[in-house]
């Protein structure tokens, strides 16, 4: 199956590649004349208030929605996006961490990342799917990652808040794709939850590209990451965090102050 | 590898249920057919045939807990499925009456000369062949549902709405049936059989094997539905079932989980109203009526449901309490007393029936993990 498309204009080595995408939703404009480009390997950090469009931007790149203008490209502009469906793009390499933690809770913490790890996705592949050393090792290897070794056997379900937010992030190590999108991962944290987290990601981001999205401003600043600031649906702001913290407009918009 | 598959299949309860069923669908017929009726363990063919219908009844129950319990898919249509079954069971009855009808006509049933048509219509070819008639009997429910499936998960028509279609499913089909011109017999349905392959059905000796079989039948569906839930696939379906979006951004084709199962699904419960309809000895349309669908979710609710075992127990309760009350004085109140059954077990026992078992440890399975069958009822 050919799921790559010529790029007709050689527009981007970017991994990920928005141009002027706008999307509302009756009348109202989520995302307006949004345009992002990351670079492989790269970690970035979005930052906005409430409504700015960032979870709309992640369904967007995630294929649940469609833009009403605009290109999305992916991996050197060699995929466009906006043709693809959830599992498509999933399968293109691109995973999503939701901002609610969303883990399946009626089963156990390893078939959680079993589920996940890069693997056929078929009816049948599945039926006739064997257990097999590899796939525990890798869970061994992704479980030691986010803290959790001693929990494999527990239903993620009876796992604390703070707990099935790092177990999200295992799921999205086992895909093992190219891009890793993350959406509040601290939210609802203890400080000091933030601060391994943070430290999690860091590490995820020495061989993979990320995306963050966050609220937490002290969280951020550990990610210590080039940052693009949302607002109204486009972006108001990119640099350091001192950088757009010291910028006027958006002190104004987010900050407050 | 599949024997392993199939040794590994069933959990602990999953090997009693078996050992129960398989002791059953040998030891009733002998004991219906060996002993004379004065001796007090002898069956009766009555009791015998009553049982046989429950045992059709727990492999209905156990295809709706495939697709319910285990993908959150709540058809309230499956009697449909049943029902074509049963209908492609009857046909090939209806085409060994031969000469034996009331009109002594060689090729045409009854109700056909009865409403003076010529000739058999087409789709009644080959049901007097037995080979055929058994591929109709899962392909007829199989097609349907896949077809129903592809269309139905392809919109991402999930949840209620999902329910009504299916329930507007069977009562379209009723409707058809019901009419005289759509070939089937019309509000009578089929009846009046007299053999199947050549033996008498009223017989004790057919009567027996119909047990055996129904009784072997169920064995066969809750290893065949064991296995399936028990694979990486099963896991994907309870996945589905309760987080579907997050399994379609790991990349799962939720659809097509979710028609294969439905379509299983379909199969087995054809196969359960194929074996149905020689121990009653009828089938109409009354089989699709949107109530019994719904009786259905009811057995599985009551005896647990996502246990597979559960489901077939549930069903098998729920009919014998049936049967019970209905033939009694008091028989009016039955449908209250289901009601009341279904809102006390969602209440007190969110488990069901089995829920009220105790469990013992489950050896790990394969991957280390528990096995299945412990998994907790999810919100619906």
């Amino acid at each position: 199956m050919d799921t790559t498309v010529t790029n007709p204009h050689e527009v981007t080595q970017s991994l990920l590649y928005l141009d002027g995408v706008s999307v509302s939703f009756d009348g109202f404009r989520a995302l307006n004349n949004l345009s992002l480009e990351l670079a492989p390997g790269e970690m970035r950090a979005i930052i906005g208030p409430n409504g700015a469009g960032k979870t709309t931007m992640m369904d967007v790149i995630t294929g649940k929605t469609r833009p009403d203008s605009g290109e999305v490209l992916f991996d050197k502009g060699s995929v466009d996006l906006t043709t693809k469906d959830e599992a498509a793009i999933a399968e293109l390499g691109i995973g999503r961490k939701f901002q609610k933690p969303t883990v399946f809770e009626n089963h156990t913490v390893e078939d959680n990342i079993l589920l996940s790890l890069k693997d056929d996705r078929s009816v049948r592949g599945n039926l006739m799917w064997y257990a097999n050393s590899g796939d525990s090792d890798r869970i061994g290897e992704i479980l030691k990652t986010i803290g959790l070794t001693a929990h494999g056997k527990r239903l993620a379900g009876s796992l604390s808040h703070g707990q099935k937010q790092w177990l999200e992030i295992g799921m999205l190590i086992a895909q093992d794709p190219k891009l890793l999108l993350v959406d509040e991962p601290v939210a609802g944290m203890t400080d000091a939850e933030s601060m391994t987290t943070a430290d999690l990601l860091k590490d995820i981001a020495k061989d993979h590209t990320v995306i963050v999205v966050e609220h937490d401003m002290e969280f951020v600043r550990r990610l210590g990451v080039k940052v693009t600031v949302l607002h109204e649906g486009s972006v108001l702001a990119e640099g350091s965090i001192d950088e757009v913290s010291a910028n006027e407009r958006v002190v104004e918009v987010y900050l407050g102050r | 590898m599949i024997t392993r598959r199939l040794i590994e299949a069933p959990d602990g309860r999953g090997w009693i249920f078996l050992a129960i069923v398989l002791v059953a669908a040998v030891l009733v017929p002998l004991l219906h057919l060996l002993l004379p009726p004065s001796s007090p363990f002898h069956v009766s063919t009555s009791v015998m045939t009553l049982w046989g219908k429950y045992l059709c009844f727990a492999l209905l129950a156990l295809s709706l807990d495939l697709v319910w319990g285990y993908c959150g898919i709540l058809s309230l249509g499956h009697g449909a499925f049943f029902a074509l079954g049963g209908y492609a069971m009857g046909m090939y009855l209806m085409r060994q009456i031969g000469t034996r009808g009331v009109y002594a006509h060689p090729t045409l049933p009854d109700f056909m000369v009865f409403l003076n048509w010529k000739e058999l219509p087409w789709f009644w070819y080959g049901f007097d062949w037995f080979p055929y008639a058994l591929l109709m009997v899962v392909l007829v429910p199989g097609v349907l549902a896949f077809v129903f499936g592809w269309f139905a998960f392809r919109s991402r028509v999930t949840g209620v709405y999902l329910s009504i279609i299916t329930q507007a499913l069977t009562y379209a089909l009723m409707l058809g049936f019901f009419r005289n011109n759509f070939g089937f017999g019309g509000n009578n349905g089929l009846t009046d059989f007299k053999d199947i392959l050549g033996f008498n059905i009223q017989s004790s000796q057919t009567r027996a094997a119909l047990f055996a079989l129904s009784a072997v039948a169920l064995a066969l569906g809750y290893v065949v539905a064991r296995m399936v839930v028990q694979s990486k696939a099963g896991k994907v379906l309870i996945a589905i079932r309760d987080a579907e979006s997050r399994t379609r951004f790991l990349g799962y084709r939720v659809e097509n989980y979710k028609t294969y199962v439905f379509t299983l699904s379909a199969c087995m419960a054809g196969i359960a109203g194929a074996l149905y309809v020689p121990q009653v000895g009828i089938i109409n349309p009354s089989e699709f009526a949107p109530a019994n669908s719904i009786e259905m979710v009811i057995w599985v609710a009551v005896g647990g449901r996502s246990t597979l075992v559960g489901a077939a127990l549930g069903a098998v309760i729920v009919n014998f309490a049936k049967s019970t009350f209905t033939t009694g004085m008091l028989a009016p109140y039955w449908l209250f007393a289901l009601g009341a059954l279904f809102v006390l077990v969602t209440i007190f026992l969110p488990k069901g029936i089995l829920g009220l078992m105790p469990q013992r440890a489950e050896p790990a399975g394969p991957n280390g993990s528990p096995a299945n069958g412990r998994v907790a009822q999810p919100a619906e």
